[in-house]
């Protein structure tokens, strides 16, 4: 090696201050970035992925302290350095591209002015006005954005996600760096337009020689662009290697659990424990036509068109799964096919009986058979009801007779729970053991048909497999039928019979999910099957529901 | 398994590191205590002085001093906790009461109900609270208890406007959809979790008014709409040695002390209500 690492971090140790003692986030940890090569950083939520970055930029929370280790950038031991001196190194030497890219621009400020600033703060001579726009306009070519003058001129709210994106790559490229960190820079985007940003910071790598870390949950993203990976967990690197060596004999447990977790490594749909699954069944959920307009208020009075004549049709037993970006109107969809919003015209049918123009009274004798789960496990439980208490709401709305304690018991074991948990609140509980308590809320009924928006989305890889695979079973066990919403096509592989594919409101292609996987009808199915991460990661015969991490 | 529930003892502790919000408590229970049990905290009589002993300054017999009757004054402190601190409660009591429900009625079924009750609302919270107290007692008749309802009334409004805005922000939670969506009915999804989970802030106001009732109805004290001149009164005891601030200044300042300390530590003890743990 004859150039000195541009990163090298050794034996970092980082705490955070707990009520009495400090509690390390990362332990000894180890990691090096050479010139021009692309390093992931991979770990689950809670594994100090963004700790370690925080650290290396010197940009460490108040309640946290870097008690041992080094960081070296190029040979510069830059640890203990004030604020001030880091302030230095950060833009000029290493940039950094920040998570949310709807949170981490000013929202009063210009884009051009943005990036001026991050200019204007790396050059070491003054020139005038006139220079450093030119530089700006300069990094926010460079970040992709061709039509740079435009952007320039605009508001971050004036901007898509992933233009927003671009500008804050633009940011990080304005001080020309050796170096860039990307903590989750695409998790907020939508799949075509992540697929774009790491394929244009791949290209930035080669145009400019520069080194990136890029720091991420989806094992899928990091195996599909990385030189080298390297997987966290509670705080420690356990496995660090180039990516083909990672795939083939990853050392480290925890790793391969993690690999084994990755929908991109199954190809088939999962098969339930017991039970089989069910053929030609019939309709056990029928939307026609249905269309839903927005009426947007402030100037202009604007309307926004969420679906327009959209059908779906979900058999009994089985798992349709509706896919899309944001902005598809697939969660409207989900809205209105439980009766919380009502369509502008078409009908919902449950079995036989329309759900369409119901009264408050009446909807709710169809709830015993309609179920929803919601996206956010921390959001959709009272945070001041036990979890008995959570799952037995609708036994107690509905009046059921029986012994209460016994049948919530039951069906939270049917989630792989059990009667330890019955006492405690949502705010014990991991994200994982949310979602399954709100499935045993949405069981506790028996119903038909469960629709689940965005389910598994907000968990980890491993908790997601879980999930799924307690579906799966549960479906096979009850024959019950799904209504899938869900961003994450390499999710629908997994648990789908049918697929209906959503765009701007309207349906681009519906079937069956080996038919529109194995030969896509149109081009938007096609582009989002190429758009989804982990090629890499050959298909295998492993049962989801085993990856225990 | 992070940020789960401290148990009292860590809690204690937690309290322990912070003396200034401890003083509060402190002075509040102190001045509860003074209304409860007077004659616990003092020997002397509130009524009856040593006509030889006026104009007293403070001293060791006589900690606050004494009156132009010679009557000690922290004695007619200690006993005029208890008319200041009932009527302030009964004024707490019907404001968080009333404004609470007129707030979850607007907040929760909206429309029409939401229209109507808040530009009521806002019609009385155009109305200085103390103005408006004065009306109300002209209107009652001058005694503690009115004092108590007018300052009460004079309050509802801003109650009703913090809880209506809490519950709107409850009634989007997906929990109360997840609810509606179990077969909950809608008085239920309201009682059970809509209530509950929009109570935090305006338990926090209530401790807040404590202390601007406390003073709402000893301004009214002062201004002679309270009770007759022997019982004492915090705000009458103040407006009592009005007439010899520069002579005896500590007639009205020691009482006034009192009081300030009160409103500062209910104010004190409502921002560490605001910190609710579970957000």
């Amino acid at each position: 090696m004859t150039e000195d690492p541009l990163l090298r971090i050794d034996d970092l140790t980082v705490e955070y201050k707990s009520a009495r003692h400090w509690a390390p986030a990362v332990r000894g940890a180890s990691l090096r970035v050479e010139p021009g090569e692309f390093v992931s950083l991979v770990g689950e939520s809670g594994s100090g992925k963004t700790t370690l970055v925080q650290a290396a930029l010197g940009l460490l929370p108040p309640s946290a302290r870097q008690s041992a280790g080094t960081v070296h950038y190029s040979d510069v031991d830059v640890t203990g350095w004030s604020d001030r001196r880091m302030a230095l190194v950060r833009g000029n030497y290493v940039g950094f591209i920040p998570q949310d890219p709807n949170t981490s621009l000013n929202p009063v400020k210009k884009i051009g002015q943005q990036v001026i600033e991050a200019v204007r703060f790396n050059e070491k001579q003054k020139r005038d006005a006139a220079a450093w726009k030119e530089a700006a306009l300069e990094s926010l070519r460079t970040a992709g954005l061709a039509d740079a003058e435009r952007v320039f001129a605009q508001y971050p709210h004036e901007l898509s996600g992933g233009m927003k994106q671009r500008a804050l790559i633009a940011i990080a490229l304005a001080g020309k760096p050796k170096l860039i960190l990307a903590d989750e820079p695409t998790s907020a985007l939508d799949v075509t337009v992540q697929q774009r940003i790491l394929d244009h910071l791949a290209g930035l790598r080669v145009d400019l020689g520069i080194g990136i870390l890029l720091v991420t949950h989806d094992l899928g993203v990091a195996l599909d662009r990385s030189d080298r990976i390297a997987v966290m967990q509670g705080g420690e690197i356990v496995e660090e290697g180039p990516v083909a060596e990672v795939i083939e004999h990853a050392a480290d447990p925890y790793t391969r659990r993690l690999l084994d977790a990755a929908p991109a490594r199954h190809t088939g749909r999962l098969e339930p424990a017991t039970g089989t699954r069910a053929e030609d069944q019939p309709i056990a959920l029928r939307a026609n036509d249905i269309e839903k307009t927005y009426r947007l208020r402030g100037r202009g009075r604007r309307e926004l068109r969420a679906l327009g004549g959209v059908d779906l049709e979900v058999r009994q037993g089985t798992t349709h799964a509706i896919v899309g970006e944001s902005g598809a109107g697939k969660s409207t969809l989900a809205r209105i096919l439980v009766g919380f919003d009502a369509p502008d015209a078409g009908t919902v049918h449950l079995g036989d009986r329309e759900l369409t123009g119901l009264g408050h009274r009446q909807l709710r004798e169809l709830r015993s058979d309609l179920q929803f789960v919601f996206q956010n496990p921390f959001t959709s439980l009272d945070p001041r009801f036990t979890v008995e208490k959570i799952v037995a709401e609708p036994l107690r709305a509905f009046k059921i007779p029986g012994d209460r304690r016994s049948r919530v018991v039951q069906l939270l074991e049917a989630v792989a729970l059990d009667e330890s948990h019955l006492g405690r609140l949502p705010a014990e509980l991991s994200g994982g053991q949310r979602q399954r308590v709100a499935i045993a809320r949405a069981l506790a009924l028996n119903p038909e048909v469960l629709v689940l928006d965005e389910a598994v989305s907000a968990l980890d890889v491993s908790v997601q497999a879980q999930i799924l695979q307690l579906l799966v079973d549960l479906q096979g066990e009850f024959g019950l039928a799904y209504v899938f919403v869900t961003h994450d096509l390499g999710v629908v592989r997994l648990i789908a019979d049918d697929v209906t594919v959503m765009k701007d409101g309207a349906v681009v292609e519906s079937g069956p999910a080996v038919k529109v996987f194995e030969a896509p009808a149109q081009d938007y199915t096609r582009e989002l099957l190429a758009a989804v991460p982990g090629a890499r990661l050959a298909p295998a015969n492993v049962r989801l529901g085993d990856c225990r991490v | 398994m992070t940020a789960i529930a401290a148990p009292p003892a860590a809690r204690l502790g937690e309290l322990a590191r912070q003396p200034v919000l401890v003083a509060a408590w402190i002075v509040v229970a102190l001045a509860v205590g003074w209304a409860l049990f007077p004659q616990l905290f003092t020997s002397y009589s509130p009524y009856t002085g040593d006509s030889g002993a006026s104009f007293a300054p403070p001293s060791a017999d006589h900690w606050f001093g004494t009156d132009r009757l010679g009557r000690d004054l922290y004695a007619r402190c200690v006993y005029g906790a208890r008319t200041t601190l009932t009527a302030t409660l009964l004024a707490v009591v019907i404001a968080f009461g009333l404004g609470t429900v007129i707030g979850l009625v607007a907040g929760y079924f909206g429309k029409l109900w939401d229209n109507v009750i808040m530009r009521v609302v806002d019609v009385f919270l155009s109305i200085p609270s103390l103005l408006l107290a004065m009306v109300v007692v002209s209107v009652l008749g001058y005694s503690a208890n009115n004092i108590a309802l007018a300052v009460g009334i004079s309050s509802i409004a801003s109650f009703a406007r913090v809880m209506r805005s809490e519950v709107l922000a409850v009634v989007n939670q997906d929990y109360v959809k997840a609810a509606y969506g179990a077969g909950v009915g809608r008085l239920a999804v309201m009682v059970r979790h809509v209530v509950p989970n929009s109570l935090s802030s305006v338990i926090a106001l209530a401790a807040l008014e404590v202390g601007t009732a406390v003073l709402a109805v000893a301004s009214l004290g002062f201004l002679g709409y309270g009770s007759p001149p022997p019982e004492p009164e915090w705000g009458l005891l103040v407006a009592e040695g009005r007439d010899f601030v520069a002579v005896h200044p500590w007639i009205s300042i020691l009482p006034g002390a009192a009081l300030a300390l009160v409103v500062i530590a209910a104010h004190r003890i409502s921002t560490s209500l605001r910190k609710d743990p579970r957000r």
